[in-house]
């Protein structure tokens, strides 16, 4: 049978469409409508905080002391390991191919002065890749000086917060910070940046790293930032640098971290928590399909003698089949036609009430709700089409009609 | 061209057997106009069936143009009733949301006629039944006797081998019956084979061949 006439004869079976077709037309409309508007602020929302967390750079290859056993979360207690130096670190920038730019790391806190204030302050050391690195900017002043790494200067940059407590709106560039007891003079001042990788990025004091190792008198680096050239280039670097490390420590003594591992789970999470709120709005499909199922079951009953005729002029089983599966994924799609347009309406309300929310619905999303209006109607379709097509025809043309 | 050899139909309903036919054996000869009668429950209606390819015999041989139907499979059943038979019921069953010419498309449509030949074959069907001005109406539209009429527009569109026809005129006043039945007439004159089941006794000697069936079994069988 020729799909257009198919489409033709289910599309003439509703003609004195009844009310409990335009119901279950309803029905599955709310529910393509419920699927099409969670699948959409689920897949914005996920987009939202990928976009959010793709900021920090996901060129980033990230080089811990210690072996983790698990991923996620800085190691606990080192043990008695190599320690990653300031030698490695300069490595790892001159001979893996892939590498465009390295900073170092070591950290510490210490009480911080200028005049009679005094603050307990993060100090990071590293050199002048850092800002690069990070995707920090100077609002004022300079970067440190470009340095040999065990080079020593009494210079520092600092964040925005450190700014606004210890100099409130007074300059404090060429002014001098006290470290303990060590005077620092602020060169450049960063540009204020959200929270990055759990650390406020405003609230640290940046000084060259040879200073901090010596004044924290540590030989280890708390981490190694390596800026790789291009995303795709993560993965050989990530073994490059692997191999080179246990070649010069003898083991595996340290932990390689990328972004990429951490957006792709994260990714990953988000994804599933927003296909999980789509499958609950799918239970509503369920509930139409079944509306689907009793309205064309009802539909075979009251249409017994018509399908007996068909037969006995020459309908095949199979030509029936598809008849009554039309009707049902017509019944389906349309309500998946109108679904789709609630859903968007929805998308647009939504949007107008919470502007801060970013809802957009994917084209994809829209072909999916609608593949799956018409999968609901040819699934929920069968068992009456089915019994349409084995009813036997003498007993169908039996009844007086 | 047809032949039917010891059909038995039985049905069973739990421990009971009803014997609908018990040993039919007859031969319907092409052009024939054979008017087939009975009391009610004689096995009209299921022999006319088994003619039909809508059932099939219990037991026995039916063939049709050649072809033993009671050895093939229903997917052949189907070609024979889309090609080869044409029906006509009491109760004409015409599908209502449907205009007449639509009517008389459907048996076109399952054999995969082409839309434009359908339609013009089916006004073609429609004005040899005399309904040139009724094809765009629907059956509720239509008088008894015009829907019949369709109705058999319909059974002829495919050009069957045979038109079994049950009871057509059961349903209708005095008037329409006998236009249906001028009408069954000249189709025969044009050369159709017609199988008439009727109750009517003013009818028995309208064909050619008058078959009485009593209890499932051939009675008489006399040219008329
Ligand atoms: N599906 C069935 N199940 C059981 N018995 C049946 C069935 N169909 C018909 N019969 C029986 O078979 C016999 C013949 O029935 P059939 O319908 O052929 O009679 P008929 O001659 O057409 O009668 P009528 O003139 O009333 O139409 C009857 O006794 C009937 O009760
Ligand atoms: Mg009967």
């Amino acid at each position: 049978m020729n799909p257009l006439d198919l489409l033709k004869m289910s599309l003439g079976s509703f003609s004195g469409h009844t009310l409990r077709v335009r119901l279950t037309v309803l029905a599955t409309s709310i529910g393509i409508a419920s699927v099409l508007l969670l699948t959409s602020l689920g897949q914005s929302g996920r987009d939202y905080v990928l976009q959010k967390f793709a900021g920090l750079g996901s060129n980033l290859l990230i080089v811990v002391p210690g072996k983790l056993e698990t991923s996620g979360g800085p190691p606990v207690a080192p043990g008695r390991t190599h320690e990653l130096s300031l030698d490695d670190a300069r490595h790892l920038r001159r001979n893996i191919p892939g590498v465009v730019d390295m900073a170092p790391i070591s950290i510490g806190t210490m009480p911080a002065r200028v005049g009679n204030k005094e603050r307990a302050l993060v100090i990071l050391g590293s050199n002048d890749r850092l800002l690069h690195v990070r995707q920090l900017e100077l609002v004022a002043g300079q970067n440190l000086p470009s340095l040999d790494l065990e080079q020593a200067s009494p210079v520092c940059l600092i964040g925005s917060t450190v700014h606004k407590e210890l100099f409130g709106n007074r300059n404090p560039l060429g002014q001098t910070l006290r470290l303990g007891e060590y005077r620092f003079r602020i060169v450049g001042l960063i540009a204020e940046k959200g929270q990055s990788l759990a650390m406020d990025m405003n609230d640290f004091v940046l000084i060259p790293v040879a200073n901090l190792m010596r004044i924290l008198n540590r030989k280890g680096l708390f981490r190694v930032l390596l800026s790789i050239r291009s995303f795709d280039e993560m993965r050989t670097a990530e073994e490059d640098v692997r191999k080179m490390l246990i070649s010069r420590h003898d083991k595996e003594d340290f932990t390689l971290i990328t972004q990429q591992a951490v957006m792709s789970s994260l990714g990953d999470i988000l994804n599933n928590l927003s296909w999980a709120i789509s499958g609950i709005a799918a239970i509503s499909l369920l509930a139409a399909g079944m509306l689907i199922t009793n309205v064309m079951l009802i539909t075979v009953v009251e249409r017994r003698a018509e399908i007996g005729l068909c037969k006995a002029i020459g309908a095949g089983n199979s030509q029936i089949l598809s008849l009554f599966l039309a009707e049902a994924a017509l019944l389906s799609t349309a309500g998946g036609v109108i679904g789709v347009g609630l859903g968007l309406l929805g998308a647009r309300i939504i949007q107008w009430l919470v502007p801060a929310l970013p809802v957009s619905t994917p084209v994809w999303a829209i072909e999916l709700a609608l593949a799956v209006s018409f999968g609901v109607g040819i699934l929920f379709g069968v068992l009456p089409a089915l019994r349409a097509s084995r009813l036997p025809p003498v007993e169908a043309l039996s009844r007086r009609a | 061209m047809i032949r039917l050899e010891g059909i038995r139909r039985e049905y069973r309903t739990g421990a009971l057997a009803v014997h609908a036919l018990r040993g039919v054996d007859l031969h319907i000869p092409p052009g024939s106009f054979s008017v087939l009668m009975g009391p009610s429950g004689s096995g009209k209606s299921t022999l006319l069936h088994i003619l039909g390819c809508l059932d099939r015999p219990t037991s026995g041989t039916y063939t049709l143009d050649g072809k033993e139907v009671t050895a093939l499979p229903d997917t052949e059943l189907v070609l024979l009733r889309r090609f080869s038979i044409g029906f006509v019921f009491q109760s004409f069953h015409l599908v209502p949301r449907m205009s007449a010419t639509a009517n008389v498309e459907l048996p076109m449509i399952f054999a995969g006629v082409p839309a434009s030949e359908r339609e013009r074959r089916a006004i073609e069907a429609l004005e040899s039944v005399g309904l040139a001005d009724r094809v765009l109406h629907r059956p509720d539209e239509l008088s008894g006797g015009e829907r019949q009429r369709v109705a058999i527009a319909r059974s002829l569109v495919m050009k069957p081998a045979v038109l079994l026809a049950d009871e057509p005129t059961g349903n209708l006043d005095t008037a329409s019956g006998e236009e249906v039945l001028q009408l069954l007439l000249e189709l025969h004159r044009q050369g159709n084979t017609i199988l008439l089941v009727t109750h009517d006794e003013r009818l028995a000697r309208i064909g050619d061949t008058l078959i009485r069936l009593r209890d499932g079994e051939i009675e008489t069988l006399e040219s008329t």
